[in-house]
Order: structure tokens, then sequence, then C-alpha cells
């Protein structure tokens, strides 16, 4: 392999384009395609303890592709517009060649997207991935949540059914409380004196143009940062930190090919799921598309209950339990905020649930009961022993949050291993 | 390049570089101000949405007393509630179970921050949009409907915000104002014009 020089001393050659010639090197030299395979993939080392929480990531991945897909070819029939949306949607149904299809993986994919996310988001709960260094990699994955629910909320009025103006109106009116500029504002995002044909044609431009792009993004920036600190793992143990002698981790493996092909495993599980969903139960019971939007959207009637769709209501709830309209909304949008503050709340020295004590492990455990309780309430009318129930899960859950800082402290935490646990299968 | 680095000594004034590049970034951070500015705007209303708010007629010689009718004003259902004397009787005497008894806190032209929130006991005219985030509030006129105290009013089945006759709201709902009263005139007796008034003119 050594290349004869003009000196007889051997030439340097670069270390990840091997001169496999023709048109890999020439393309190496141009664009660096095997240095990024290299560094991103072959050569990037991830612990060997992954478990099944680990499958979310790339999970959300690929549901983002899955929308950017089938939202661009329903773009090529939907029509904007108060006149025009209801019916266009009611065509690609029933007469565009397989629209139902694209529309149905589109409105399941957002269901998806959500249940995708809130388990790559209990898993950072679990194990502490957003504790030091991967802040900043917590705060972009917030971003991309936050544009998320933006996104699901704009897409969610474009059908133009009644929810979806109703639900446009509802969460439009939130920016009003905001004190002096409140009720300008609101006329300025709806750009009209009530939600129509202006405010449905902005959100199209949003849904479609600007939070995608901003969404992938945001989505590179938090993969950019995950490379940098690296993964976490269930044991919460930084694996840089024990290298062999090769400079590489003791506990790491080599993300290509180990965990590409556990990630298509679990990518075909997904499919196999979300394909049940998508031709058996597309409407999920109202709760992937709710039956008021089956009717076209009517200013003058409201449906007999307003929810939003599974994946908001626990802020729903929030929203809906406290007696004063400016308190409400600043409540449900701290709701929505706690979570990025949690790498500066969380003071446990020990990352993962496995070496925390009984004291994180019940806050946890009483927060994923009050997020899903205050989930099950926002669905339910607005009727008095409901809104008493979201009351106190709201407590817990602004609990869970804001008195971390010092029930982690006194936390009895057990001895966190040198090396991760690991099994071979 | 190492032996040609560029030091003080070569002449050049860093601190009218500096000078220079702070001047340049905050002239261009105000030409950049500048340009949002037809950006933002155009997201207001359009002429035609402004022209389409213009005021609206409603004949209310043939609405029998105690009923309500709806109009559309700005995109924005308008409530038309003819009370009997019986409804208007019905007003008084809660005033301690309202959040804003007295209309202090919220939104009506001066004819309408009285008791009644209205130019004339008979006529009730309110935005029908709850104050809250609104949903439209159900019409639940008979006393009792709604619990044995209720003395009748408008009920909003989105969050449970209640009103009474006079579209005060009480406590223990969401919405913090009372229902919001439009500028509104008679013209003649037959005919409710909304969205003008004297003051205003067309609103």
């Amino acid at each position: 392999m050594t290349v004869k020089t003009a000196t007889g001393a051997p030439a340097r050659l670069p270390e990840a384009a091997p001169a496999k010639g023709g048109f890999r090197a020439w393309l190496n030299k141009r664009l660096p395609v095997d240095e990024f395979i290299s560094s991103q993939l072959t050569g990037y080392y991830a612990p060997k303890n992954f478990n099944i929480w680990y499958f979310f990531g790339s999970l959300a991945l690929v549901v983002l592709v899955l929308q950017l897909v089938t939202g661009i070819f329903l773009t090529m029939f939907y029509k904007p517009g108060e006149l025009t949306a209801f019916d266009s949607v009611q065509f690609i149904m029933r007469e565009v060649q397989w629209g139902w299809l694209l529309r149905y993986l589109h409105s399941t994919g957002a269901s998806a997207f959500f249940i995708v996310v809130y388990l790559h988001m209990f898993r950072a709960f679990l194990y502490g991935s957003y504790k030091a260094p991967r802040e900043l990699l917590w705060l972009f994955g917030m971003a991309v949540y936050l544009a998320l629910m933006a996104e699901a909320f704009m897409g969610y009025v474009l059908p133009w059914g009644n929810m979806s103006f109703w639900g446009a109106q509802v969460i439009v009116n939130l920016f009003g409380t905001i004190p002096g500029i409140g009720p300008g504002l609101v006329e300025w995002i709806r750009g009209d004196y009530g939600i129509g044909d202006a405010t449905l044609n902005r959100f199209f431009a949003l849904h479609v143009v600007a939070v995608p792009l901003g969404l992938l993004l945001l989505v590179m920036l938090h993969l950019v940062a995950l490379r940098q600190s690296g993964s976490n793992n269930p044991d919460g143990i930084e694996i840089k930190e024990k290298t062999g002698a090769d400079g590489k981790p003791l506990d790491g493996i080599p993300f290509h090919p180990y965990y590409t092909v556990k990630d298509v495993v679990g990518i075909g599980v997904f499919f196999v799921l979300f394909a049940l969903i998508v031709f058996f139960v597309p409407t999920f019971g109202g709760l992937f598309l709710e039956a008021p939007n089956f009717e076209v959207a009517n200013p003058l009637s409201t449906p007999a209950e307003i929810s939003p769709v599974w994946y908001f209501t626990p802020y729903y709830a929030i929203l809906r339990a406290v007696p004063d309209q400016r308190m409400g909304a600043l409540l449900m949008g701290l709701a929505v905020l706690s979570f990025l503050f949690l790498p500066w709340l969380d003071r446990s020295p020990v990352k993962s649930m496995r070496y925390r004590g009984w004291i994180s492990r019940t806050a946890l455990a009483l927060f994923v009961i009050s997020f899903v309780a205050l989930g099950y309430l926002g669905m339910q009318p607005a009727e008095a022993r409901y809104v008493i129930a979201a009351r106190i899960f709201a407590v817990i859950y602004f609990a869970y949050f804001w008195l971390m800082p010092f029930y982690t402290r006194i936390d009895p935490v057990k001895p966190v291993p040198e090396r991760v646990t690991y099994h071979a299968h | 390049m190492a032996d040609s680095a560029i030091t003080a000594d070569d002449g050049v004034d860093l601190s009218r570089r500096k000078f220079l590049t702070q001047a340049t970034v905050a002239t261009g951070a105000v030409g950049a101000l500048f340009v949002a500015v037809p950006f933002i705007e155009s997201w207001a209303p359009s002429e035609r949405a402004r022209a389409q708010g213009a005021p609206t007629e409603l004949d209310i010689s043939k609405l029998e007393a105690g009923q309500m009718t709806t109009t559309v004003w700005r995109r924005s259902p308008i409530y038309v509630v003819r009370r009997t004397p019986d409804m208007v009787a019905r007003i008084a005497g809660h005033d301690g179970e309202l959040k804003d008894p007295g209309s202090e806190e919220s939104d009506q032209p001066a004819y309408a921050k009285n008791t009644l929130r209205s130019r004339s006991a008979e006529y009730l005219v309110l935005v029908g949009t709850c104050t809250h985030l609104g949903c439209l509030p159900k019409q639940r006129f008979d006393a009792g409907e709604l619990y044995p105290s209720w003395p009748g009013g408008f009920f909003c089945p989105c969050h449970g915000s209640r009103f009474d006759l006079a579209g005060r709201v009480f406590q223990g709902s969401p919405a913090s104002i009372n229902l919001r009263v439009p500028p509104y005139s008679y013209p003649n007796p037959r005919t409710l014009l909304v969205g003008a008034d004297e003051e205003k003119g067309a609103a």
C-alpha cells in the first residue's frame, strides 16, 4: 500500500479515505464522504448497554421523514382557504388515488411523533440524560418539542373542521391574556377580527414551510450536540472516562453497524404497530382524529365539548383547572417550560434511576401518574369533579419540577459502578 | 504568515477599526428593523377584512320578549336578547357572587357600564364569545336551569364559565371579565346598528 515518492519516503495517505481509486477517491477529494461515515457512524462509539428505551430517538427521525414525505404529497392536493380547505380534504379522502392512505399516514404520524417523543423524553427522565454535560442537548431537544407542538397545532387547523376552528380560537385567544399587547397581538395573529381565511392561509405557510425548516435545523443541532457529548446510557456512566489502549471507550461499540442494525429492528416493529393503526383504527376512537372535525368549521356553533388532540390534553387540563384566565394561561405555559429547567433543578450526584434512592423514584412515578391523569382529565367535560382532580394532579406536576432541588439532595443514592453493567446475549 | 503578523505598529488604528465595525453593525441592525416592518404588518387585517368589519344592521321588531337572536359583526356572533321584566328582575340580588358586578374591569361602551349592561333594560347586546378563550356561551335563561340558585344567563360549555342575564361573570368561572358589549345604536326604533354609535361613528 505504500506509495513511493521521489525521495523514497512513504507518502502520507489520508486515513479516512482509503485509496480505492476511481470514483470513490475522486469523490472523497471533493466531498468528505468517508470521513463523515467514519467520524459519525463507524468511528462513533456508543455505550454498549443500550436497552429498549434507546429506540425512540431514531424512531423520531423516521417519523419526521414520514411526515415530510406524506406532507409534501398532501400539499399537492390540499387547497388552503376557508371555502376550499374542508372540501379539498374530502377530495383527498374520497377521490385522490390512495389519498386516504396519504392522509391517514400523516394524521397517524402526528400522534406517533408525540408517542415516540414522549417516550424519548421519559428515557431522559429515567437515566438523567439531561444532566451535565448534556444540558444543551436537552435544550435543543425541548426546542424540537416546542416546534413540534406548534407544527401539530397549526396542522390540526388545516382540515378546517369544526374542532380545527374552535381549537384555533381557544389557542390563539391564549395570547390575548398577555397584559397590554394581548388583544392587538391576537388580531395580528388572526389577520382578521376572527379566525378566518387569513388565519388559515398563514398557518398553512407556517405548517408546510417555516416550522419544518426550523425543525430540521433544530434536529441537526440536537444530533451535533449528541455527537459532541456522546450518548448517555442506562447506568448514567460516562464511557469516555474509561478508554482502552487505542483511545476508544472500553464500554463503547461503533454506532454502525451495531446500533444501526438494532434500530432497523425497532423500526420494523414500529411500522407493524403503525400499520395496524393506519389500516384498522385511523381515528383511534376519536383520539387521533376527533369526531367534530368531520363537520366543516362553523363560527356560530361551538362543539359540545372542545378538547385538543390527546398530546396536548395534560396542558389543557392545567389551563382549565385555574379559575382565572390569565393565571390559567400562565400556568399552562409554565407547565411546558418547566422541562427547560430540568438540568439545573436536578441536584442529584447520580444520573440514572438505577442508582437513585426511593425519593427520586417515587417523585418520577408520581410525575408520570399525574401527567397521564392530566391527559385523561383534559379530555373530560369541564365538570367540577374533573376540575378538582386536575388541580390535585397539577400541584403534583409542578411539585415534581420545582421541589426537585430539595428532594434530589436528600435522596439516598447508591454507589455508581466504574463500568457499565452489561451481560452478553 | 507567521512572520508578517499584524500588530498595532503596522499603522492599523484598531480602535478606529472597532468603532467602524460597531457603527456598521448598528446601522445594519436599524436597517433590518425597518425592513422587518412590512413583513410584520402584512399580518394585520387586510383592507378587505377591514371593509367587511363595517357596522351591521339588524331588524329587531320581530324579536319576541324572552327570545335571543344572533347576528355577525366582525366575524364574531352578536347576541341580542329581548329581556322580559322578569328576566331584568333576576339580574339583581347576586352581585356578591360576581367577579366584576360594576363592570369596572370589563370591556363595554360607557352607555353599557351599568347594572343591566345595556342602553335600555329591554335589549341586551353582547359579543357572544366567551371572554375566557372565545367559545360561544349557550343560553340558559330559565331560573334554576343549571342549579337551584341559578338566576338565568349564559353558560360556556368549553371551560364552564357562567354569566348572568346582563353578561356579568360569576365567581368560580375561568373567565375573568364580563361578556363584551359592542358599540351599538338604534337609528330607528325597529333597527339595531352594531358597530357604530353616536360617539365613535362607524367603529
